[in-house]
């Protein structure tokens, strides 16, 4: 390569002059403002100068709108997309089956006690060729999980599970190895809260292909199976073979982890949702058991994620690796559609709403076409089942990865009603860095159309109680737990936590089996807010400061969480526990852009 | 501070003039953008000079069909450059042969106009840098298109303007496959080291693995 970089007596200008007085110490800003950045704008990547008035501020073009399309032309389908079970060939084991193709992963844990009975699923993350987000952009590729025989209707299907009907779900990896453009095509796909062993958590250095092993796994693999026992949390400490039915989780989701590449793999499309029933929240209205809450249940339990997407020019899906704040979507993709009509039934709907990322946090509110706001009720908050519903609801706020389940009653409404969800809550153009505003009347993002009578008479409900909370320690007991302070912070262009980056080969917590514990999320007002995650348990929120004053935790907060964001200067108090399973979790924001930008840290169960 | 005056007139190549009058005509970047060998992606196949004062084209001699890194630092920098450098010469180090066959690592100068070739050359020997690991410097402007480029930026101009606060990222990318990502240089080696090796499809194994492993 040297060889062919010799300096020619041509390139070799006689007329250099060492006297440059006029280009001493050359402003960025000036060489910014010049011709030259304006011929090689449109290359350069997005930023969010636009936000700026100051007229000094760096000319790099934004990246262009995406282009206009005509809404509501297609429907979601009436019936939500479900996993069916079915057997595995080869059967599963509990160390990895590395000659029969698995990556090499840990053994999986209490493996004896959940394998014989654990109901067999099989997903694969692969390229879907023809996908159609709006019918004003053309067919393209997406990456997806899906069923070995798939639907190709839609996307990621739902895995519907019961707490004490453990799953094995083996999730393929058929991505194609030369992918070119944005995305890499190896997964750790994480069950976003699932209370499981780390081996199955998706680890976010346990990425796997056929031929690629990530940095804490010990061979590449076609596949990993993953055991979610699917007990509450606190099942040593019950020891009645199921654990606290106070920690269930209802709404959780499944989604790629692969360490550096999680934001452009996901905007390529690799989540889907895994939904957790038990006696209460049996997914059965018409269910006698006199415990069952009788919520709406399938198919009127209705999940829907909304995604930002940004769209190049002619249409086809765009990313940009190598912008230091991501990209910013300007459409919302729901479910996989771009301004889509769901029909609905004239009675009660389960809608469970995801913030399925990268960047872009909202507000949602259902509104008729006079953009008048309709109430609804609020029954869960990342997934879990308040204590109590909330009545007359008339937002759902959602970072990224937050969850909020809701219950509206269309029997209302007379047939033919149309109704919008909107997002009233603005970001700058291209500004990933936090939301805005609420500005009404929004943005729609979904129609709703009341099109039909129910089949037969609507018997769900929603009681006014419907989880109890395990009571918080005492005071002084909450006084004697550890405490850890974890500062999340812009730093070198980056995020790091406790001024540190991502390190997955070394824990920065080590935590004892069972243990709990006080974590300080806290942030310094220096721009940028965080979705914080952390793997493994939910946890309650004890207190909440801003600017050194305390802060009332809203009543949709005061269930248990597992995304916690942090914006000005803020400190919110956490308390988690550690129960049943050892080994590596973490802890990142979930703004996609800040995870991949270093802004997560390993943590162990020992 | 040395003034530009009495640098120049240390450099005592003909590269090092030629650096300047690019830098004083402004970028060439206008007539020098090409479209990347994946085809989706365009650069700026501007002009840069390596430590060992070789002129090089920045898309044509550095990225295209490789699988390269890139990071930003300055001879002067005493804040963080200095263990950037220091971790990056470990992940030199665990990369032995790769570099400069597999791998192509460049540190490029926000300070182009002190960081001379000739500089940069001092600071290659005084830390030690072994061959395959080039030290670029050019015209400031077409550095600056070349640290947009690589996404070594930050929204705020007074943030970015300040070299004080520069980017502490690796940018590491797999030409062939478009395939872009990052690690923090100050993150620990063998972290830097498996993200390289993420998009090097020759390495089944992502991490640190002593060659006798191999
Ligand atoms: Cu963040």
């Amino acid at each position: 390569m040297k060889s062919s970089f010799l300096v020619t007596p041509a390139e070799n200008q006689p007329g250099a002059s060492i006297d440059g007085d006029a280009a001493e110490q050359p402003s960025r800003r000036n060489f910014l403002k010049g011709s030259a950045a304006l011929m090689v704008a449109p290359l350069l990547p997005a930023s969010a100068k636009s936000r700026t008035s100051d007229e000094d501020a760096v000319a790099v073009a934004a990246v262009p709108a995406s282009p206009p399309t005509v809404p509501w032309q297609e429907f979601l389908p009436d019936v939500i997309g479900v996993l069916d079970a079915n057997p595995l060939d080869p059967s599963p084991t509990g160390t990895a089956n590395i000659a029969g193709g698995e990556a090499g992963r840990p053994s999986h844990q209490r493996w004896n006690e959940f394998a014989a009975r654990a109901e067999p699923y099989e997903l694969h993350a692969a390229q879907r060729e023809n996908w159609v987000f709006s019918p004003s952009y053309p067919a393209q590729p997406v990456w997806t999980y899906q069923a070995k025989e798939p639907d190709l209707s839609i996307l990621s299907p739902v895995v519907f599970a019961h707490y004490g009907h453990p799953v094995l779900c083996r999730i393929y990896n058929d991505l194609p190895a030369n992918h070119v453009g944005f995305g890499s095509p190896e997964i750790s796909t994480h069950l976003h809260n699932l209370h499981c062993g780390s081996e199955s958590d998706g680890f976010p250095g346990d990425y796997y292909s056929a031929t690629k092993a990530g940095p804490t796994l010990t061979s590449p693999g076609g596949f990993r199976d993953h055991l979610y026992s699917n007990i509450y949390a606190g099942y040593d400490e019950l020891q009645n073979g199921i654990g606290d039915y106070r920690e269930a989780l209802g709404t959780l989701f499944y989604h790629d982890h692969t360490t550096d590449f999680t934001a452009p793999n996901i905007v390529r499309g690799l989540v889907g949702f895994y939904c957790l029933f038990d006696e209460l929240d049996s997914g059965d209205e018409r269910d006698p058991n006199p415990s069952a809450l009788r919520l709406p249940s399938h198919p009127y339990d209705y999940p829907l994620s909304f995604s930002d997407r940004r769209f190049d020019a002619d249409g086809m899906l765009y990313y940009d690796q190598v912008n230091p704040d991501g990209v910013l979507g300007d459409k919302v993709v729901v479910n996989g559609k771009i301004e889509p009509v769901l029909r609905v039934a004239r009675r009660k709907y389960r809608l469970r709403l995801l913030n399925a990322g990268p960047s872009r946090f909202y507000q949602f509110y259902l509104v008729r076409p006079n953009n008048v706001i309709q109430p609804f009720t609020y029954i869960a908050n990342d997934g879990n089942l308040l204590e109590r519903p909330l009545l007359n609801q008339t937002f759902v706020r959602l970072g990224v990865a937050e969850r909020g389940d809701i219950v509206v009653d269309f029997s209302r409404y007379p047939r033919g009603t149309e109704l919008y969800l909107v997002n009233r809550l603005t970001h700058v153009a291209d500004d990933t860095r936090r939301p805005d505003r609420v500005v009404a009347p929004g943005v729609r993002v979904l129609k709703i159309v009341v099109d039909r009578e129910p089949p037969e008479q609507d018997l769900s409900q929603v009681p006014s109680f419907l989880r109890p909370l395990r009571p918080l320690p005492s005071t002084a007991e909450l006084a004697a737990l550890p405490v850890r302070r974890w500062v999340f912070e812009r730093r070198q262009n980056m995020w790091a936590i406790n001024g540190q980056f991502l390190d997955i080969n070394v824990p920065r917590a080590q935590i004892p089996l069972g243990g709990m514990e006080i974590w300080e999320l806290a942030s310094v007002d220096n721009g940028w807010d965080h979705p914080i995650h952390i793997h493994f348990e939910e946890g309650r929120i004890l207190s909440k400061t801003t600017d050194g004053r305390n802060v009332v935790i809203p009543a949709h907060e005061r269930g248990r969480k597992d995304v916690f964001v942090v914006n000005g200067r803020t400190t919110i108090r956490v308390l988690l526990r550690f129960r049943d399973y050892k080994g590596k979790y973490v802890m990142h924001c979930h703004n996609l852009i800040h995870e991949d930008h270093s802004m997560m840290l390993r943590w162990d169960i020992v | 501070m040395n003034t530009r005056r009495k640098l120049l007139a240390g450099m005592g190549v003909g590269v090092a003039a030629l650096g300047v009058a690019a830098l004083q005509r402004g970028s060439d970047a206008p007539q020098a953008i090409v479209r990347s060998s994946a085809g989706t992606k365009n650069f700026p196949n501007v002009t840069l000079y390596t430590h060992e004062g070789q002129p090089v084209k920045f898309y044509d001699d550095l990225i295209r069909g490789k699988l390269v890194t890139f990071n930003m630092m300055y001879a002067q920098c005493e804040r963080t450059c200095p263990v950037s450098t220091a971790n990056l010469r470990l992940v030199q180090k665990m990369l032995g042969e790769r570099v400069g066959r597999d791998v192509f690592m460049y540190s490029i100068s926000l300070q182009p106009e002190m960081d001379t070739p000739q500089r940069l050359r001092e600071y290659v020997a005084r830390h030690h840098i072994e061959p395959g690991w080039l030290f670029l410097t050019g015209a400031r402007a077409d550095i600056d298109l070349v640290r947009y480029r690589l996404g070594f930026y930050d929204p705020d101009p007074l943030v970015d303007f300040n070299d004080a606060n520069h980017t502490g990222m690796l940018r590491v990318g797999n030409d062939a496959l478009d395939r872009w990502t990052m690690a923090p240089t100050l993150t620990a080696p063998e972290q830097i080291l498996s993200t390289i090796n993420h998009v090097d499809m020759a390495m089944a194994h992502t991490a640190h693995r002593e060659p006798s492993v191999v």
